[in-house]
């Protein structure tokens, strides 16, 4: 079995959240309990202020078992409105962020 | 994917529910009964499977346990917040009885029909309103009538139809249609699209065009995501958008970089409008605005050498002062650039088939309720006979009037309310407390809604309780496609739809009879127009657009004369132009050419108050997980913004000794709320923004408690009053003053 994860091109994320309900809807979650969070990061450039969003896996991620068995996407990546994440086996998603943008790998599982 | 004994049902959100103003198409999946799962629909071309937050957590919205599912009555005194269970039966005949004697003794005109603007409400309050013989369609408290209205206005007297940024949104393929192609430039005014899907515009429809080329121009007070990714910035001094647009005219004019051969064959008024400009060089511009001229310069040369180009705008605009000329000046650069209804610029936007579901204009309420009781109604409508803009465009009341028409009883008295979809005190109005002064005084109050709020709490005498999108039969033309709602679960408990409570009220209150039996037989009446019916639309997954040639599918369509009555090539003006001067306005007694005013309260028009308020407030920043005053009690929402945060810049905080994270007061002359501080570089040194329609359902509803509402909503800082000329903008939503000082506890 590959080692399967997500990849993120947060270029492309604007922070909208749609990713961390998804998870919890589908996962039924509690309160502060979801299998991805999305940080905001502020940095301040010589001309202009940067804020871009970093969506991170946390450890209650199982990369949406349940969904991926019959072919379909994870919840997040299925609902991200910037359709900015993938899902497959990291050495295709490694493949794959050579040509990306800002982007980030997380194998959770 | 459905899991065990899931059954899927296709449908189209629009709120209650997700709350905004997209129309989505969704999977809800459903078990024993009850919704367990809402997903995006992969087959839909409005959201192409993605669902917002909001829209995602909708299980939590309908079975949350604090939802009124059966109607109420009031058994204590307005605001003590005891509340007595009832029949649907008792309800009605309560309010029935009311409203019948208050139309007798006083006239339909003294009860209002107050809307938020959530769900599909246009269209249920319009035809209960109609049929119960009132003219006053009022959304109570909502400042110049600060809400696209100005915008459409402005839209429609410059070329008798609506525009919007063009992201393939009218087509089925979408981005793979051939005839469509990005913008090269999106000129984004005013407006975090990543927060929402405002005005029927799925908000990352922007970033999907991003993807495949199309630049960004940000017209912002404050940095955000967008900017982040602009090749140019206008961080203007909130308020001053006017002069924005004003100055890239006289570039794109002086400059001759504006479509000459458009203009010529499709423009009125270039000479006179090319005339007005003048006075706006890039240099007074800066004086303004704090952009620097060099910049305004590039803004307008990248804009008008690149076509095709688009401009999508946000609800600041209308809350300029005189927002319907902020509108209309914007409106003029995609007019003499030519960007109108071509492939990646502002496209014309026309309610999909031509049927109406949520009424834009005269012409539709018209068409819907007859010429006749419309013109007779508009005779008492508020603030019609003052402002001609408001009398000749739309059948809204104007909200500055109708507060102090509350106030005097003059020209006649306001009776009673029926508030739908509207959490006036909470949310909407500006200056709330004189709201609930006016709306306490009130014989009778009717709120249809899904939660208790501080709006219900201090004024309902009957709640009825409404039902989420997934509850419900309904359908959707705001834009396109065309498409249902259908209903996959029955209502909770005793819920009905807007749509079901307004029919059963109509034929209880019409004094002609409603020729309605079911809500079904009126949305296959409505449906005809489109030559369908909810059962075909339903059959096809949903949703469908116009045919091939329709009048309401683009391209070019001024060209094919397929925008006026007559048939003839053109637009749907007076002189059959895209009119740069706006014989409309003309005719409304208004200036036909655009010019800027200065917000009332500001550094340049006020600076002794100025001294006591040193920094620019600017309201109403939109989360990306509530909508208005919407959702604050749903934990999966409310867990990713738990707190109302006003943004202040980190050398400013410094300076007053704030640090990230504090409580910290907002105030001016008009009242005193908190909020914790995000301090950031974001923040513009000299501009606070706080968001608002805060209220804390946690807290006691009762008053004076109410919720919160007094101690959290920014519009306690606001005011009502300061319309423009048009009875159009004017509002102190997006430019007031206010100092900010520390919480000592």
């Amino acid at each position: 079995m590959p080692r399967n994860g997500l990849l993120i091109e947060y270029e492309y994320c604007t922070g909208c959240h749609a990713c961390e309900v998804a998870c919890k809807q589908e996962h039924n979650f509690s309160d502060g309990m979801c299998g991805i969070r999305v940080d905001e990061l502020v940095t301040v450039g010589p001309d202009k202020v940067h804020v871009d969003f970093i969506p991170v896996t946390t450890r209650f991620c199982d990369l949406c078992a349940d969904r991926t068995k019959s072919g379909e996407s994870p919840a997040c990546v299925k609902h991200c409105q910037a359709i900015c994440m993938m899902y497959g086996p990291v050495t295709e998603l490694a493949k794959a962020m050579e040509d990306k943008p800002r982007s980030l790998i997380f194998a959770p599982k | 994917m459905a899991k065990g004994s899931e059954n899927i049902v296709k449908s189209t959100m629009w709120s209650a529910g997700c709350g905004s103003h997209g129309g989505c198409g969704c999977d809800i999946h459903v078990q024993d009964g009850k919704v367990v799962r809402v997903e995006g629909d992969n087959n839909h071309p409005f959201n192409l499977g993605r669902l917002c937050p909001k829209g995602l957590a909708i299980p939590q919205y309908i079975y949350h346990p604090d939802r009124v599912t059966h109607p109420l009555k009031r058994v204590g005194k307005r605001g003590e917040g005891k509340w007595e269970r009832i029949t649907w039966d008792e309800a009605l005949d309560t309010i029935e009885k009311k409203l019948k004697d208050i139309r007798e003794k006083h006239g339909a005109e003294s009860v209002i029909f107050c809307q938020g603007t959530g769900r599909d409400i246009g269209g249920p309050i319009t035809f209960l309103m109609y049929a119960y013989g009132s003219p006053n369609w009022v959304q109570v408290g909502l400042a110049g009538h600060a809400c696209y209205t100005p915008r459409l206005g402005a839209m429609f007297a410059t070329q008798g139809a609506y525009c919007v940024l063009d992201a393939s949104q009218f087509l089925e393929k979408r981005y793979d249609s051939p005839e469509w192609t990005p913008p090269k430039y999106i000129l984004l005014w005013a407006q975090n699209p990543a927060a929402g899907c405002f005005d029927g515009f799925f908000g990352h429809w922007i970033v999907d065009c991003m993807k495949r080329g199309s630049k960004l121009i940000v017209i912002d007070p404050r940095y955000n995501w967008f900017t982040s990714r602009a090749e140019v910035h206008l961080q203007n001094r909130p308020g001053t958008d006017g002069a924005i647009a004003l100055g890239m005219l006289n570039v794109i004019i002086n400059e001759g970089i504006y479509d000459k051969e458009f203009v010529e064959k499709w423009c009125y008024g270039f000479d006179e409008l090319k005339e007005r400009v003048q006075e706006y060089t890039p240099e007074k511009v800066e004086e303004i605005t704090w952009v620097p001229a060099d910049l305004l310069r590039e803004a307008a040369r990248l804009y008008a050498k690149n076509s095709p180009s688009a401009i999508h705008w946000g609800e600041p605009v209308d809350a300029m002062p005189a927002g319907s000329v902020v509108a209309q000046a914007i409106n003029q650069l995609w007019a003499i650039t030519g960007n109108i209804d071509n492939p990646g610029g502002n496209v014309i936007a026309k309610n999909s088939h031509g049927v109406t579901t949520y009424p834009f204009s005269s012409a539709e309420l018209t068409k819907l309720y007859g010429e006749d009781l419309v013109k007779k109604l508009n005779e008492k409508r508020i603030g019609a006979n003052d402002y001609p803009m408001i009398k000749g465009f739309r059948g809204w009341v104007q909200p500055d009037v109708l507060i102090e028409q509350m106030e005097t009883g003059k020209p006649y008295e306001i009776k009673a309310a029926w508030i739908q979809t509207s959490n006036i005190i909470g949310g909407q109005a500006a200056d709330p407390r004189r709201h609930y002064e006016a709306m306490k005084k009130l014989d009778f109050v009717v709120v249809v809604d899904l939660f208790q709020n501080p709006t219900s709490m201090a004024l309902a005498d009957i709640f009825l309780p409404a039902t989420t999108f997934c509850e419900k039969e309904s359908f959707r033309s705001w834009w396109q496609p065309l498409g249902v709602t259908v209903k996959a679960v029955d209502g909770v408990d005793e819920s009905r739809s807007d749509w079901e409570i307004n029919l059963e009220m109509a034929k209880r209150l019409a004094t002609n009879p409603v020729k309605y039996n079911t809500v079904r037989e009126l949305i296959d009446d409505r449906l005809k127009d489109g030559n369908t019916d909810f059962e075909k639309l339903k059959a096809k997954g949903c949703w469908e657009f116009p045919p091939e040639g329709h009048p309401t599918r683009p391209y070019y369509r001024y060209e094919k004369g397929l925008l006026r009555g007559d048939g003839q090539p053109g637009f749907d003006t007076p002189t059959g132009k895209m009119e740069l001067y706006s014989t409309r306005y003309e005719e409304w007694g208004l200036d036909p050419l655009p010019y800027y005013e200065e917000p009332k309260e500001s550094p340049v028009a006020t600076p002794e108050l100025c001294k006591k308020y040193p920094l620019i407030l600017t309201t109403g920043r939109r989360s990306p997980v509530f909508f208005h005053s919407e959702h604050r009690m749903i934990p999966w929402l409310r867990e990713l913004d738990p707190d109302p945060e006003c943004e202040i810049n980190d050398k400013t905080a410094e300076e007053l000794g704030v640090s990230n994270g504090e409580w910290v007061y907002i105030e001016n002359q008009r009242g005193k709320i908190k909020m914790k501080a995000k301090v950031t570089p974001t923040a513009h040194p000299k501009v606070v923004t706080a968001p608002h329609g805060w209220w804390l359902p946690e807290t006691d509803g009762r008053e004076p408690n109410l919720f919160s509402t007094w101690e959290y909503n920014i519009n306690n800082l606001t005011s009502m009053g300061n319309q423009g000329k048009s009875g159009f903008g004017g509002t102190d939503y997006r430019s007031a003053l206010c100092r900010i000082t520390k919480v000592k506890d």
